[in-house]
């Protein structure tokens, strides 16, 4: 087997939260983890179009920092942001009408899988630019700031955009400003299909971050428990007004970068061994091992996802087409 | 008493940062320094350095912050210190400014404003001469403006921040020592207005070129229409000026292929076609990247003489 990094052993040990925050925790992954697998095969079935960026096998990150929020907080996220939006509070309903391009979709059928918002969940998109989402994050913490309120602006971004000048600049900008923002990497190894080590001179991005002067972290992406607990401190120290906080989430996707690719640029292996890492069974059986889960409880668990995911369909389904009168809407202030 | 352009603009700005205290001014050098063209002189001494806000050169960075920042409620006036470095924000402009509300269904709106100088004619060379206004006024979703009067010059940013949609204000340093009146202390950005009545022939324009315009309009009885905004158009005095003088001529500082000047032949043959009596004509920047000796950029550039040998030509 030729891994080509380093990879822990999978998370493991004591689970130290109350039950109840840790069935939420493991539900709000498998709620993120068979939405997609449900969009998978509808993309399969041409009731969903264009690009579908799938975050399987990245749950943990969402999963454990989103709760790290305040609902007066901003979220920024990119294109592979289903579940994101779906944890910031954006109805699984709305997020399926919007994969199929309806006018009950959260974006009223006009963004598709790429361009989630949700103005009420302060959900910020859904942002198809690799990096164009770390300048708004910019403004948004500008905004906070000169209107002295106490709001985080959580921007997840993946470490593809860190090859990009819009990361540097806006690192800059939100150190020297002393903006609040919770910088989130989702380090997945691989921007498409190009990997850390082919992309970037130095592959610590906590040595980039900390570069501006920003405090960084660093923690292991598919433990959600590791990540709640960072994004916790991460959000508590932004809310104090210390400035920005960088932190790495390492992580990593499991499927094809968006609906299909030859997966030529990885190994089977490397795959298969993160696999062993996933998110949700490793936590399931962290919980079983101290009493909080059964077998059973876990699968009535998935029979309520599955049956939100099914309803999501349902209304996806039955959901109306904009009338093509409606092409020019949204585009100026009416 | 007269004032400058430059003072105009200055003054706009003054009357932006006293109507609404959402109002600040973002981009490089706008404060210690004064401006890099002295339009924001003074504005950080009167209003302090979070409103007077010195951005590093990072253009991509601080447009995209001034959206945000819009976006999250402020009223940010972004100032790009000319069109040739705001390519560098191109992304932020075009994919986040201008499809936010597309994209989101409607749901987020970005009232940035955004100030760029623009233009040629101070032997600055190639890359310190563009015109790209074409480039934003192909975009939806921006509104697109250019201020070449004093009225504009000053009041064209208070009717920018009065409008929800993204605005981008092109500004001309070869005007900026123009001096005159404000008379119209509020203007809107909205329509097209005839600055010289005439009856030979429509000369259509926009920016620095009008003055040359109007020069040479004196010669041939020219209608001269200031288009004012670039997106979107406003082509009802086009429309209604050709019914009379049945000639139009667009006179372009950018460069003629894809341009402003483009756009506009194109609709007056869809609109006004049957009321035309020669074919349409066009004076526009050539197409050669602006070189550095003075005789060569004037004849890169449109001038009186070619504006009214084209007329000529089309008067027969």
């Amino acid at each position: 087997m030729s891994a080509r990094f380093e990879i822990a052993p999978p998370p493991s040990g004591p689970v130290p939260y109350p039950r109840e925050l840790s069935i939420k925790l493991l539900t709000d992954m498998l709620r993120i983890r068979r939405l997609e697998e449900k969009c998978a095969e509808l993309y399969g079935a041409g009731k969903i179009r264009g690009f579908l960026h799938l975050y399987i096998g990245e749950e943990a990150v969402a999963a454990g920092s989103l709760p790290a929020l305040a609902p007066e907080d901003n979220v920024v996220a990119t294109y592979r942001e289903h579940g994101h939006a779906l944890l910031r509070g954006v109805s699984m309903n709305a997020i399926m009408a919007e994969m199929f391009g309806k006018r009950e979709g959260c974006s009223r059928g006009r963004g598709g899988s790429m361009h989630l918002f949700d103005a009420a969940a302060r959900f910020f998109g859904g942002n198809a630019i690799v990096g164009g989402g770390l300048p708004l994050a910019v403004g948004l913490a500008l905004a906070s700031q000169m209107q002295k309120r106490k709001r985080v602006t959580a921007c997840y971004f993946g470490e593809g955009a860190v090859a990009e000048g819009a990361f540097h600049e806006s690192m800059n900008l939100a150190q020297l400003w002393h903006l609040p923002v919770a910088w989130f990497l989702e380090n997945n190894h691989y921007a498409m299909g190009t990997s850390v080590e082919r992309s970037e001179s130095q592959t610590d991005f906590c040595i980039k971050a900390a570069a501006f002067g920003m405090p960084t972290l660093k923690v292991d992406g598919m433990d959600v428990v590791a990540v709640h607990e960072v994004a916790k401190r991460a959000c508590a120290q932004v809310r104090a007004g210390e400035g920005p906080v960088f932190v790495e989430f390492n992580t990593y996707r499991f499927r094809a970068h968006s609906m299909f690719d030859a997966e030529l640029y990885r190994d089977k292996a490397e795959v298969e061994l993160w696999k062993t890492r996933g998110p949700i069974h490793t936590f399931s059986a962290r919980l079983k091992d101290q009493g909080d889960l059964t077998e059973e409880q876990f699968l009535e668990i998935d029979r309520a996802v599955m049956a939100e995911v099914q309803r999501a369909v349902d209304f996806a389904e039955a959901g109306a087409w904009e009338p093509v009168e409606h092409l020019l809407k949204d585009v100026y202030a009416p | 008493m007269t004032i400058t352009y430059r003072e105009a603009l200055r003054q706009g700005l003054y009357d932006a940062f006293e109507k609404d205290e959402r109002v600040f001014l973002m981009g490089e050098d706008v404060g210690k320094y004064g401006g890099t063209y002295a339009v924001s002189k003074g504005m950080l001494e009167r209003y302090g350095p979070e409103r007077v806000r010195d951005a590093p050169l990072s253009e991509l960075a601080f447009v995209g912050a001034g959206i945000g920042a819009a976006i999250g409620g402020m009223r940010p006036i972004v100032e790009v210190m000319t069109v040739n470095f705001s390519m560098l924000a191109l992304d932020q402009i075009v994919n986040t400014a201008a499809m936010l509300r597309h994209m989101s269904g409607g749901q987020f709106e970005a009232p940035v404003v955004i100030r760029m100088s623009t233009g040629a004619g101070r032997q600055l060379a190639a890359q310190h001469s563009n015109t790209l206004e074409a480039w934003y006024a192909h975009v939806p979703g921006l509104k697109v403006v250019a201020a070449a009067t004093i009225d504009d010059a000053h009041g064209m940013v208070l009717a920018a921040l009065d409008d929800p949609n993204p605005v981008v204000i092109f500004e001309y340093p070869a005007l900026f020592e123009l001096r005159g009146d404000v008379v119209h202390p509020s203007v809107d950005i909205a329509t097209a207005k005839v600055m010289r009545p005439g009856n030979k022939v429509t000369l259509v324009t926009y920016g620095a070129c009008l003055h040359k315009t109007l020069e040479a309009a004196e010669a041939v009885d020219g209608e001269v229409i200031d288009l004012r905004v670039l997106r979107p158009l406003d082509m009802a005095p086009v429309f209604e000026s050709v019914r009379k003088t049945r000639r139009a001529i667009i006179v372009d500082e950018g460069w003629r292929s894809g341009s402003i000047a483009a756009e506009i032949m194109a609709r007056i043959v869809e609109g006004a076609f049957y009321e035309l009596d020669a074919p349409l004509a066009r004076v526009c920047r050539e197409e050669v990247p602006i070189p550095y000796p003075k005789h060569l950029e004037e004849a890169a550039l449109p001038q009186v003489e070619k504006i009214v040998a084209a007329a000529k030509e089309l008067l027969g």
